[in-house]
């Protein structure tokens, strides 16, 4: 029983009575509470690296031409501390039976205000600035797929005030809240609930330091290596310096005068991917050192990891409609693989699209899938033993993969025959050939679904192979399509259509049977009785 | 945990029922709908190279103007046909139902549990024929499930009664 059932006074009154101890009126009213004061040190903190390069540029390009420019490199500073200041002094948030509210904004004056029944998740989020001063964001979201209305964020409470947050909204489940004794008043009972020593959750994963090893293969170092690289020759030309022409070009020019041309090659090479390699590590580290994955009393999976930037995210068990285990072709090979959860109102941006898990061992990635879907056993979800598709499905996967290379191949001849030039795209297409067929059998090899008492599993792909596990009561339609090639071979592909996620999850090339006899047994009768 | 040629846990059912095609036809007007579509559609391309024709004189657009007439021609007689054959639908106390599509062919059914919104809407085209369509949305953004080329009254009666069951289905529909 709930707090404000017991009461008898005035449902609104007693409702934002229930905030006590820190912050109600006398009349009962919750007061509106500022931002913590010490954001006024850390937004300029947090907007500088933003600021320096352009406080260079200024100061640099200004060089010589008298004071002007020291002014027009110190106002973007003056600009940042008084935007901070602005922030803090007007913005104003509380959290009421009802709502949570926010208000605020000198120039931009906006007010947004959720229904608390409908929060879904509570994330905190704490860069290094934040966290010098013991703070943290709190990101408020309802869930909804029209992010931004949906949203609210606390920058920034301190972690103390984050935790109270995330407990009070998220804690909705009247059976963990004491019961007040006959003529205790509300506020009492509720003070109680605050002072009770915060539930630990029951671990679910956490870090092992052997996942590092997949670290390299998740190619996300090569990216952030060129991303630098790229940056770094912006800024180069910012400031006059053009890096290809001028320094690197001629230095790198003149020592590969002296070796031959493939071992300068095989150094870069050596030198980008080991860059990459490194880059990936310190990726992986910053994303998921601390990572803990834990299933809280108030029915929430909680997840928290990063090393500077430390991120705690929840997902409410109820708006779990599925998980997917995704392995990219490089992890497959070292036998690892993803784990995401497959939910209802996850916001991508926030949440980095449901991600359980670092890249782990394949059989950790189906373990916690399992786990997250209190499912005891990996086979009842994502680890299921799958049904093979027919051999028209085969027979599609060669057609698919081997028809464009070999198009490419005889256009390639065609071409080398009439325009000078283009006699290397033939063998180049040829020698895609025995690609295409090594990846049409790994395409059909991984094609399969299965049936599970609660769950349907689909597996496919092969650069990216990805195994989904779909809870049967979160399929709210289903779409069948059939090209004409399909209708020839008698198959067709069958998309269970889901409010979470990526809204469809295709099952691709059974036969029409098959997929019939598929949604009789997971909505049976849905289909008029033919 | 690779897929195993195992033997399926749920073999599929012998009398496994045939998809039924939905009840309904849309209405016959559609094919003059589709029709006028299909001319439009056609004329436009035909159109730039007409004016393309005029402007250069090239010869080859004579070549590919006659192609354009002959797969245009075809397309406008037999699209409107085919499509009046596939496109049917379906609404009853559990589901809306709707088979679309002429080369490429889908079906679609939504639960009316799971059922969000329903609009009619008709566009200048539609309403030159007497024509609507009914959208059907769920929570999911894989797109609604839609049935053109109604009669209006009748697709404006369709969505009175689908509206009138949904309400009856509480929850949130997700």
């Amino acid at each position: 029983m709930s707090p404000r059932e017991c009461s008898d006074t005035d449902p609104d009154t007693a409702a934002s009575g229930k905030i006590d101890s820190n912050g109600h009126n006398d009349d009962g009213q919750e007061a509106w509470r500022r931002l913590d004061p010490r954001v006024l040190a850390v937004f300029p903190l947090r907007q500088a690296g933003a600021l320096v390069p352009l406080v260079v540029v200024l100061l640099i390009s200004g060089q010589g031409q008298g004071g002007w420019h020291l002014v027009a490199a110190l106002a973007p500073v003056f600009v940042v501390l008084a935007m901070g200041a602005t922030r803090w002094a007007t913005v104003r948030y509380r959290v009421g039976g009802e709502r949570v509210e926010l208000r605020g904004g000198l120039l931009n004056r906006e007010q947004r205000s959720l229904r608390r029944d409908r929060v879904r998740t509570v994330d905190l989020r704490a860069n290094p600035a934040h966290r010098l001063f013991r703070l943290t964001v709190v990101e408020i979201g309802t869930g909804s797929s029209t992010a931004k209305e949906g949203r609210l964020n606390l920058d920034a409470v301190t972690v103390a005030e984050g935790e109270r947050l995330r407990r009070e909204l998220l804690h909705r489940s009247p059976a963990d809240a004491p019961a007040p004794e006959a003529g205790g008043s509300v506020r009492e009972a509720v003070r109680a609930v605050d002072h009770l020593p915060v539930p630990a959750g029951v671990e679910v994963a956490r870090l092992h330091l052997s996942w590092l090893r997949f670290a390299p293969l998740t190619g996300s170092g090569l990216v952030a290596v060129g991303a630098i690289v790229g940056t770094a020759f912006r800024v180069a030309s910012d400031a006059g310096v053009n890096l290809a022409s001028w320094a690197t070009l001629h230095a790198a020019g003149d020592e590969l005068d002296a070796v031959p041309l493939w071992v300068g090659v095989a150094v870069l090479a050596a030198a980008v991917l080991l860059a990459g390699g490194l880059g990936s590590l310190a990726i992986y580290l910053e994303g998921w050192w601390g990572y803990r994955l834990t299933r809280e009393p108030d029915a929430t999976l909680r997840l928290r990891r990063g090393l500077l930037t430390t991120r705690s995210l929840s997902v409410e068990q109820g708006r779990m409609r599925g998980a997917e285990v995704t392995e990219p072709l490089l992890l497959r090979l070292a036998g690892g693989a993803r784990c995401a959860a497959i939910t209802t109102g996850l916001d991508a941006k926030t949440s980095s699209r449901g991600a359980l898990l670092p890249p782990a061992p394949k059989e950790e990635a189906h373990r916690v899938a399992a786990a997250a879907l209190l499912l005891a056993d990996p086979t009842a979800g994502t680890a299921a033993p799958l049904i093979r598709h027919p051999p028209a499905a085969l027979r599609r996967r060669f057609t698919r993969a081997v028809l464009p290379a070999a198009a490419l191949a005889l256009a390639g001849w065609a071409l080398q025959a009439g325009v000078p030039g283009f006699d290397w795209l033939w063998p180049a297409a040829l020698l895609l050939l025995p690609c295409a067929v090594l990846l049409a059998a790994d395409r059909y090899r991984n094609l399969g679904h299965a049936l599970r008492p609660d769950y349907l599993v689909i597996s496919q792909g092969s650069l990216v192979r990805r195994r989904v596990a779909l809870q049967r009561r979160g399929i709210i339609g289903w779409r069948l399509r059939q090209s004409p090639f399909q209708r020839w071979a008698g198959l067709a592909t069958l998309d269970a259509v889901t409010a979470a996620g990526g809204g469809s999850y295709s099952v691709v090339d059974v036969p029409v049977e098959r997929a019939v006899s598929l949604v009789e047994q997971v909505n049976p009768g849905l289909l008029p009785a033919g | 945990m690779d897929v195993t040629p195992s033997a399926p846990s749920e073999p599929v059912s012998p009398s496994a029922p045939p998809l039924r095609p939905p009840a309904h036809r849309v209405d016959p007007r559609s094919l003059r709908w589709w029709t006028v579509r299909a001319l439009l559609v056609v004329g436009a391309v035909a159109l730039v190279q007409v004016v393309g024709l005029v402007l250069t004189g090239e010869g080859t657009l004579v070549g590919t103007l006659v192609v354009t007439a002959l797969l245009g021609a075809g397309y406008v007689i037999i699209m409107p046909r085919w499509r009046y054959r596939v496109h049917r639908w379906e609404a009853d106390e559990e589901a809306v139902y709707t088979q679309t599509g002429w080369l490429w062919l889908e079906w679609r059914v939504a639960p009316i549990s799971r059922i969000h919104t329903i609009d009619t809407a008709r566009d200048p085209l539609q309403r030159l024929f007497g024509l609507a369509s009914v959208t059907v949305t769920t929570a999911s953004s894989a797109g609604p499930v839609k049935i053109v080329g109604l009669d209006a009254d009748e697709a404006a009666q369709l969505a009175r009664q689908l509206t009138e069951i949904t309400q009856s289905h509480p929850g949130d529909a997700t």
